[in-house]
């Protein structure tokens, strides 16, 4: 364990230096431009560096939240409600147009979603860990469903040929997150992180 | 434990539903469209006097309106595909709404949001196509300070498609007699829900 807070202080650098590049004008302008990049890969990295960061701020995680937080079911909703509200077109057309809303994007997906999974997900039973992956998938699904069969246009800043590749995308990750656990599942070929976090932490128990 | 578990849970529930509405406009809306008409409806807007000069090279101002209702379209004459069909449904407004309606009670608009090419003579063209006649039916361009206003006013967002050609939120607006954007339609309405429309407008 004597390692592990140099590492914590890199995992918290990485989430600075993460969160510092994302903003960098020139790397918002780029991901922002297409909808597919802003939706499927900005979000999801500000999410990761909250994760990392709730990985490097483990030691300094108050005792309540420990009791708090039970089974992680208080982290997890919070995870879905910042989810819900960063998959309404609107809020992306919004962070677009106003400046405000795009520092709210910034603030909220890092603490809001990232850092609350982070430290959630190992307190969440394994059956919990199973079937919010298998919702995500299904959701990853549906939404791209919904964007290739959308009559209009979702965003206004996002002209209709992003939004069918961001539909088309979408299936892509759903099925190829399908494929990936799949295999994981019945084959043990790459056991997914939560697998192998889960029973590291029943061998360090016992 | 139970008591700090059920605190947190129904905090974060309490302030992720009041975001949500909020987002949502009361889980009303969930594209920026829809917030935009839904906006215009719960409180009507009055818009700008931006001065225009149409088909025929004579300047007007937006606010000359005041006292009729005006049904206004945003187009660039040289769109190959929306702005047809833009034309022709306010064509075929023009020819439903306007027998019924007293004449000089109905007033069309089309404003072009493309300064760089769209001058009277393309606005001319435009018009003849459609069969527009000034002053009922007016093809009119901005100055490039009044078109940001305009806009925004409106709250257009035009997007070049990368081919010289734009995108643009296309849709039906419709300002009342006392010159405030009251409504905001598809352009597919049926002619008998815009002909309600001007009518609540005038």
């Amino acid at each position: 364990m004597s390692h592990s807070h140099p590492s914590r202080k890199t995992e918290v650098a990485i989430t600075i230096a993460l969160w510092c590049l994302l903003a960098l004008p020139m790397a918002r302008a780029a991901l922002e431009a297409q909808m597919i990049t802003h939706m499927a890969v900005q979000i999801p990295l500000l999410a990761l560096a909250g994760a990392r960061l709730a990985r490097g701020l483990r030691p300094f995680e108050p005792r309540w939240l420990e009791r708090a937080d039970w089974r992680g079911l208080c982290g997890l909703t919070l995870v879905l409600f910042t989810m819900a509200y960063w998959m309404l077109p609107r809020s992306l057309d919004s962070a677009l147009a106003d400046p405000r809303v795009e520092l709210l994007k910034f603030v909220s997906v890092p603490l809001l979603l990232g850092m609350p999974l982070g430290s959630s997900w190992r307190r969440l039973p394994a059956l919990a860990r199973f079937f919010t992956i298998a919702n995500f998938i299904s959701m990853l699904g549906t939404m791209g469903g919904l964007y290739l069969t959308a009559p209009t246009r979702l965003c206004v800043f996002y002209v209709l040929d992003q939004q069918l590749l961001a539909g088309k995308t979408l299936i892509a990750a759903a099925v190829g997150l399908t494929l990936f656990f799949f295999l994981a599942a019945f084959f043990g070929l790459m056991r997914p992180a939560a697998v192998r976090r889960e029973s590291t932490e029943m061998a360090e128990a016992g | 434990m139970l008591r700090e578990f059920l605190l947190l849970l129904g905090g974060i529930v309490a302030a992720g539903v009041a975001s949500l509405d909020q987002a949502t406009e009361g889980f009303k809306v969930v594209t920026s469209e829809q917030a935009r008409r839904l906006a215009v409806e719960r409180a009507p807007r009055t818009v700008p006097g931006v001065a225009l000069v149409d088909q025929h090279g004579a300047p007007f101002s937006l606010s000359d309106y005041r006292g009729e209702p005006v049904l206004i379209e945003f187009i660039y004459t040289s769109c190959p595909t929306l702005c047809t069909v833009l034309g022709d449904d306010f064509r075929r407004i023009e020819d439903a709404v306007q027998p019924r309606h007293d004449r000089e009670k109905l007033a069309l608009l089309s404003i072009s949001f493309d300064i760089d090419r769209d001058g009277p003579p393309q606005l001319e063209l435009y018009g003849e196509r459609f069969g527009a006649k000034a002053p009922g039916w007016r093809v009119a361009v901005p100055s490039r300070a009044g078109l940001t206003t305009l806009l925004r006013a409106f709250g257009v967002v035009v997007l070049r498609d990368g081919f010289g050609g734009f995108i643009h939120n296309d849709a039906l607006y419709v300002v009342d007699r006392a010159g405030r954007l009251v409504r905001i339609m598809d352009p597919e309405s049926s002619p008998r829900l815009i002909e309600e429309a001007l009518r609540s407008a005038s």
